[in-house]
C-alpha cells in the first residue's frame, strides 16, 4: 500500500529542488519537470525495484530510461532524494565540471543514468533493447521509459513502437508525458498527435490513461500496468500532466518550458511548496 | 611484374564478417546480432540458424536498431548490428553519436557495401563519407579490414575490444592475400612490404591495389613500402612516423572521400611531427555512380595506375 501522504511530501521537496536548481544557473527546463514530479516520485519511491549502489546492468532490477532528457532536473532531484548520490551534488547542475549535465549523460558515471538523452526520440529504442536483454537473461523485471508528447513527432519513436508491438515486448512499460505543450506552442497547433491512443492500439500496444498529477490515480495506473506485463503486449500509459504543476504562475503554459525563474519568482514559487525533507 | 603477395581465391569481405560472427556466437554467449532486413547481404544466415534466440530482426528501421543495440549493451550484451555502410552511419548519425558514442555503449556497428565497389546500385548506396563520420565521434574505434581473412579476424577481435566500434567491409569478390589464422590487433598497422623510397598507406580493398602498385613501381626501380592501416582510429602513429622517417614521403589509398578519410589522419600525424609530402588516392569531393567495381575505382582515380602515379609525384616532391 502506497503512503500517499509521504509521496506527496517528497514531491513537494523535489519541486523545490527543481526550481532552485534551474534558478541557480538561470537555465534548464522547469515546466515539464514540475509536471512529471509525481511520476518520478511514484517510480523511485514505490514502483521500481532497484538496488543501491547503482549497477549499470541492473540484473533482476526494474530499469528506467528517460527519453525526453531535458527534464533532467526532476530526475536528478528524485535520484538524489532516493539515495543514488548526495543531494549536495544538485547544486552543481549545469555548472562546469559537474556530473549533472544539462541533459543526462553517463560519461562521468552519475549513478542512475544508463544512457544519454536529449536529442529526442531515442529512449524507447534503448528501453526495448534492455527489455530484449532481460528476456534473454530470464530476468522477469520490467523496463520503464518516459517520453514527451511533442517527442512523438520524431520518426524513431514509431519505428520503436512498431517493433515493440510486433515483437510482443511485454516487459516494457512506456509513459508519455501528455501535457499538450511543446516549445513552439500547443502540440495540437504545432503538429497534432491526433488519436494517440488509437495509434498505439493499432501498433499492438495495451494503452492506459491517467492523471499524472493525481498521485493516487497515478500509483493505481502504474500498478495496473505492472500487473499487465507478460501478456503479449507492450504497455503505454498516456499520462495527462500540467506543465509547471505546483507553482500557480507556471501552470498550464509552455512559457516555462526552458526558462528559469528570477529571484522574485523563485521566492513566490517556493512559498507555495513546503520544505519537507530539507533543501540541499 | 610479380606482386609480393599472391592469391588463389577471391571472396567478399562481408563473408568474412558472417563467418567471424558465427565463430563468435559459439565462443561468446554475450554476443547478439541485429539486422535491418539485410541478413543475406550481410551473410548473417549461419549465425541466425545456430543462434535464433540471439538474433533480432529489427526490420527497415536503422535508427531504432542502433538504439535497441545501445539498450542491449546497457544490459551487458555485445550487440553486432548489420546493415549497409550508408545506413550504418549517415542515416543514423545522431543515434551513433548520442545513444552509442556519448553513452559509451559496447556496440559493434558492422557495415557492408561500403565505397565505390558496391558497384551497380550507384551513389545512393556507395557511401564515401563513413570513415570520416565515425572517426570524428569520440569513443569510436574505426576498423577497415582488407580481405576475407582479415575481416573474419577483425570481427572476432572487436568483440574483445570494449567500446563502440565501426567495422567497415564490402560487397565485391576480392583477392584473399592475408593469412587465414592471423591474429588481429586493433590499432596495430600491418607491414605488408618493406621499401625505402615511398610509403603507401592503404586501407580496405585498396591494400590489394597498393600491393599491385608496388610491383609496378619495383619494375621501374622504385622501392615502395606498403602498410595496411586496418584501424583508422586509433591510428598506429608509431608505424606511420617510423616508416616515413625512412622513406620521407607518403601516399594514402582508400575507397573514401579525401575529405575525412585515412589520408587526413595520416597527414595530421605527419604535419604535427615530421612534415613530408603526402599524395592522396581517394575520391575527390564527388558522388559515385553505377558500374562494375574495378571500372569505378579506375574512373574515380583509385586504380593501381593512380597509386603508381601518386607515388612518383610524392617522391618528386621530396626536398
Amino acid at each position: 500500500m502506497a503512503d500517499i501522504t509521504k509521496l506527496l511530501e517528497i514531491s513537494s521537496q523535489v519541486r523545490r529542488d527543481i526550481l532552485r536548481m534551474v534558478h541557480a544557473v538561470s537555465s534548464g527546463h522547469p515546466g515539464a519537470s514540475l509536471g512529471c514530479t509525481e511520476y518520478f516520485v511514484a517510480l523511485y519511491f514505490h514502483i521500481l525495484k532497484y538496488e543501491l549502489p547503482f549497477k549499470m546492468e541492473g540484473k533482476d532490477e526494474d530499469l528506467f530510461f528517460l527519453s525526453n532528457g531535458h527534464i533532467s532536473p526532476v530526475w536528478y532531484s528524485t535520484l538524489a532524494r532516493a539515495g543514488f548520490f548526495e543531494t549536495s551534488e544538485l547544486s552543481t547542475f549545469r555548472k562546469i565540471n559537474s556530473r549533472l549535465q544539462g541533459h543526462p549523460a553517463t560519461e562521468e558515471g552519475l549513478q542512475g543514468i544508463r544512457i544519454a538523452s536529449g536529442s529526442l526520440g531515442q529512449g524507447m529504442s534503448a528501453a526495448i533493447g534492455a527489455a530484449f536483454a532481460k528476456k534473454l537473461n530470464g530476468d522477469d523485471r520490467s523496463v520503464y521509459v518516459l517520453m514527451g508528447d511533442g517527442e512523438q513527432q520524431e520518426g524513431q519513436v514509431w519505428e520503436a513502437a512498431m517493433l515493440a508491438g510486433s515483437k510482443k515486448v511485454d516487459n516494457l512499460i512506456a509513459t508519455i508525458d501528455y501535457n499538450g505543450q511543446q516549445i513552439d506552442g500547443p502540440v495540437d497547433e504545432v503538429n497534432t498527435l491526433g488519436d494517440l491512443k488509437g495509434k498505439y492500439v493499432a501498433f499492438g500496444w495495451e494503452v492506459l490513461s491517467c492523471d499524472g498529477n493525481n498521485m493516487e490515480e497515478l500509483i493505481t495506473t502504474l500498478e495496473t500496468a505492472k500487473s499487465r506485463t507478460g501478456n503479449g503486449k507492450p504497455i503505454m500509459i498516456l499520462m495527462k500532466t500540467e506543465m509547471g504543476k505546483g507553482v500557480d504562475f507556471m501552470e498550464g503554459t509552455h512559457k516555462w518550458h526552458g526558462i528559469a525563474p528570477n529571484d522574485e519568482q523563485l521566492a513566490t514559487a517556493l512559498n507555495q511548496l513546503p520544505e519537507t525533507l530539507g533543501d540541499y | 611484374m610479380a606482386t609480393k603477395y599472391t592469391y588463389t581465391e577471391k571472396k567478399d569481405t562481408r563473408s568474412g564478417f558472417g563467418d567471424g560472427l558465427l565463430e563468435l556466437g559459439r565462443s561468446n554467449p554475450d554476443v547478439v546480432a541485429l539486422c535491418a532486413d539485410l541478413v543475406g547481404s550481410l551473410k548473417m544466415g549461419a549465425f541466425i540458424k545456430e543462434f535464433p534466440d540471439r538474433f533480432f530482426q529489427i526490420g527497415i528501421a536503422e535508427a531504432n536498431m542502433m538504439g535497441v543495440a545501445a539498450g542491449m549493451a546497457t544490459a551487458g550484451k555485445i550487440p553486432f548490428t548489420g546493415t549497409f555502410a550508408n545506413f550504418s552511419t549517415g542515416r543514423v548519425y545522431d543515434q551513433l553519436r548520442q545513444s552509442i558514442a556519448y553513452s559509451e555503449k559496447n556496440v559493434k556497428v558492422c557495415a557492408s557495401h561500403a565505397g565505390l565497389t558496391l558497384g551497380e546500385d550507384g551513389a545512393t548506396h556507395q557511401i564515401l563519407e563513413d570513415i570520416g563520420m565515425t572517426k570524428m565521434l569520440p569513443n569510436f574505434t574505426v576498423v577497415v579490414p582488407c580481405d576475407y581473412n582479415q575481416t573474419k579476424a577483425a570481427t572476432i577481435a572487436i568483440a574483445e575490444h570494449e567500446g563502440p566500434v565501426y567495422l567497415r567491409f564490402g560487397r565485391p569478390s576480392w583477392p584473399i592475400f592475408t593469412a587465414p589464422d592471423q591474429k588481429f590487433e586493433v590499432g596495430k598497422a600491418v607491414h605488408m612490404i618493406e621499401g625505402s623510397d615511398v610509403t603507401i598507406f592503404a586501407t580496405g580493398h585498396m591494400v590489394w591495389n597498393a600491393i599491385e602498385a608496388e610491383a609496378q613501381l619495383a619494375d621501374e626501380g622504385i622501392s615502395a613500402e606498403v602498410i595496411n592501416i586496418h584501424t583508422i582510429k586509433p591510428i598506429d602513429r608509431e608505424a606511420i612516423l617510423k616508416s616515413v622517417s625512412k622513406t620521407k614521403c607518403a601516399v594514402t589509398a582508400e575507397e573514401h572521400q579525401a575529405n575525412g578519410g585515412l589520408g587526413e589522419s595520416v597527414a595530421q600525424i605527419l604535419v604535427r611531427n615530421q612534415p613530408a609530402p603526402v599524395e592522396f588516392v581517394a575520391v575527390n569531393d564527388q558522388f559515385g555512380e553505377s558500374g562494375k567495381p574495378v571500372e569505378l575505382l579506375d574512373k574515380y582515380g583509385l586504380g593501381v595506375q593512380d597509386i603508381v602515379a601518386a607515388a612518383k609525384k610524392a617522391i618528386s616532391r621530396k626536398g
